[in-house]
């Protein structure tokens, strides 16, 4: 864990407010794993007060870049860095995604922003082991496929690619996965991550969720971001310390 | 060897500076170590204990508001016995005085915390928190009864040798009254102030945001009600009161210590800026090399009104 003030390289405009942002950052960059974020402090001013969560999107050398888009006032102010401008970032936090293991296909499930922490874990895993990559949102304008592999589509209105759900998608072509070692990585909005969990179950898949939680630290000082457990009900997980990923069969969705 | 002496006294405990980290927020000490060395401080204020392990409130416990934050925890804690077993090797290895703080439901409990406790001599004093707004039973219950705020007072301070601070509310009308009673049934300090009980809803849904729908509201926002208490108590009763609320910088530490503060806590800023104790402790020295100020304590309820 580093705090840390680095410039900003690029910020590109992907689609309608959605943006990446690339810091020149080789301290972290050289040290995150996909799946991992980090706390954002995006102005020196009381407001906002808190730190923003974001995965890291990519490393390119020594740069980290995020993908996000404008919630509310922090990603506005976010989305407004320039190059030279400097971010104050504190990472790498959490536990990411675990890309060893024994399968040979890497299938990802992300739902609109949720493909974020994406571009990052398909570059590692590289030409290790196959890759499909299934990404949906509710129109065409929340589909990102930025940096991704394979990738097939869904919209909720069909306005691109497969019209339903991602996990809708991902069900209708898992036969073509058949006889492959698989384990896949999900990531996106709780509805979507609870399909994508009841799927796996019902298959006995090797599945890892990103999660999220309104956080104040991001780093287990304040208790704020608590995740049911399954095997545990008796306490909580945190997000940011003992997630944001988790086998899905670890938590409550 | 400094050139100012901030070592400051809370009643019989001695601290070699005023900066405490404020209970919650800085969980057991080790996630904060990688940032602020520890033995720098003046103390640190354990995450509340209860004499079994909590689960706290279901998500959302946070967000954000104005200058300021709502949390409803819900007192989220490992309990006594494992924070015994687990936690206190930990703090061991600093040279740092360790405050527990003790949260309960009924008297008997904050007495039955303390009895144990203070059998382990790491811990050096013990805050009571009687203050806390988001649990139903306990808590505020007690921290707006002055008669209560006596009782526990008195009832802890029978079974511990250890100096005793309660940590009042300031969602009361007179908050000198609960300083006095603790003061006159043998309490050592008080803690001023805990985070005032507010909420926040969501517009489009009209549901709270929060899931126990009302939370504690700390952070800059509340800097100058906070303030002004530890003012009021200050100016009615002979108590060493430690400030808390909203202090983000040194220049906030100053500002307490003149309204009356012996020391002070940082609570909400360890999330935006976990080596700030450090840097704070640095600024106020060379604060007071600055402006001739050789005894930091001499700045207490130095307010010329
Ligand atoms: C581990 C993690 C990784 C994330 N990664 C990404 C990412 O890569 N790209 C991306 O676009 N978004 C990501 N998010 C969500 C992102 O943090 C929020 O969109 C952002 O905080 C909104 O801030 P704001 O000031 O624009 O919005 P506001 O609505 O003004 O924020 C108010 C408060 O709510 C919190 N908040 C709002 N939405 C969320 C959310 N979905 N999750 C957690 N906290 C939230 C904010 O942090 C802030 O404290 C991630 C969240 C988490 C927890
Ligand atoms: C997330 C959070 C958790 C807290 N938990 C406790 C607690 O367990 N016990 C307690 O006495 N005070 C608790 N507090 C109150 C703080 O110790 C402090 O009194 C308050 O936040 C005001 O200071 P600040 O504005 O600097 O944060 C908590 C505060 C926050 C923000
Ligand atoms: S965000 Fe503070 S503990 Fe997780």
């Amino acid at each position: 864990m580093l705090i840390i003030k680095s410039p900003v390289e690029k910020t590109i405009e992907l689609d309608h407010d959605i943006y990446l942002l690339k810091i020149r950052c080789p301290e972290i960059a050289g040290i995150i794993k996909p799946g991992e974020f980090l706390n954002i402090r995006v102005s020196e001013s009381m407001y906002p007060l808190l730190r923003r969560p974001f995965s890291v999107c990519d490393v390119e050398g020594d740069d980290l870049c995020l993908m996000f888009n404008i919630f509310g006032e922090g990603t506005r102010m976010l989305s407004r860095k320039h190059k030279g401008d400097l971010i104050d970032i504190l990472g790498p936090l959490g536990k990411g995604f675990n890309i060893e293991g024994d399968y040979d296909t890497a299938v990802i499930v992300g739902g609109g922003l949720g493909a974020a922490p994406f571009p990052y874990l398909t570059r590692r895993i590289g030409s290790r082991k196959n890759i499909f990559t299934f990404i949906g949102g509710k129109t065409h304008r929340d589909v990102i496929t930025y940096g991704m592999k394979n990738v097939s589509t869904a919209t909720d209105d069909g306005s691109k690619g497969f019209k339903g759900t991602v996990v809708e998608l991902f069900k209708s072509r898992f036969s073509e996965f058949r006889g492959t070692k698989m384990k896949i990585f999900g990531c996106g909005p709780n509805a979507m991550l609870r399909s994508l969990k009841e799927f796996c179950i019902a298959n006995d898949l090797e599945c890892e969720v990103s999660t999220e939680c309104v956080m104040a630290c991001g780093f287990g000082i304040c208790q704020g971001c608590p995740i049911e457990s399954t095997e545990h009900p008796e306490k909580y997980f945190l997000v940011c310390k003992d997630g944001p990923v988790f086998n899905v069969n670890d938590v409550v969705l | 060897m400094s050139k100012v002496d901030l070592s400051v006294n809370i009643g019989p405990l001695k601290l070699r500076n005023p900066i405490l980290l404020a209970s919650g927020t800085v969980g057991y000490g080790n996630e904060i170590s990688e940032f602020t060395d520890l033995n720098k401080l003046g103390g640190i204020i354990t995450k509340s204990l209860s004499l079994r392990p909590r689960k706290g409130n279901p998500p959302q416990r946070i967000v954000e508001t104005p200058a300021g934050m709502l949390n409803a925890i819900g007192l989220a804690n490992v309990g006594v016995e494992v924070f015994l077993k687990e936690k206190i090797p930990f703090l061991k290895k600093y040279d740092v005085p360790l405050i527990c703080n003790i949260a309960a439901s009924t008297i008997e409990e904050y007495v039955e915390c303390t009895k144990i406790l203070t059998e382990e001599e790491t811990i050096k004093a013990f805050e009571i928190n009687v203050s806390c707004p988001n649990v139903r039973e306990g808590g505020l219950q007690f921290g707006n009864d002055v008669s209560a705020v006596g009782k526990i007072t008195a009832k802890v301070k029978a079974v511990t040798g250890k100096p005793v601070i309660i940590k009042l509310s300031p969602n009361v009308s007179y908050i000198a009254d609960f300083a006095r009673a603790v003061k006159e049934n043998g309490g050592d300090a008080v803690s001023a102030i805990n985070t005032l009980v507010g909420t926040s809803f969501n517009i489009f849904s009209r549901k709270p945001k929060i899931y126990n729908v009302n939370g504690g509201l700390s952070g800059p926002a509340i800097k100058p009600i906070a303030l002004a208490k530890v003012l009021e108590i200050s100016r009615n009763v002979d108590i060493p009161v430690i400030g808390s609320g909203g202090i983000m910088d040194w220049k906030d530490v100053v500002e307490f210590m003149i309204a009356g503060s012996s020391a002070i806590q940082l609570g909400t800023i360890n999330f935006i800026d976990p080596s700030a104790p450090g840097k704070i402790l640095e600024q106020l020295e060379e604060y007071c090399i600055k402006y001739n100020i050789s005894k930091i304590s001499d700045l207490t309820a130095s307010y010329i009104i």
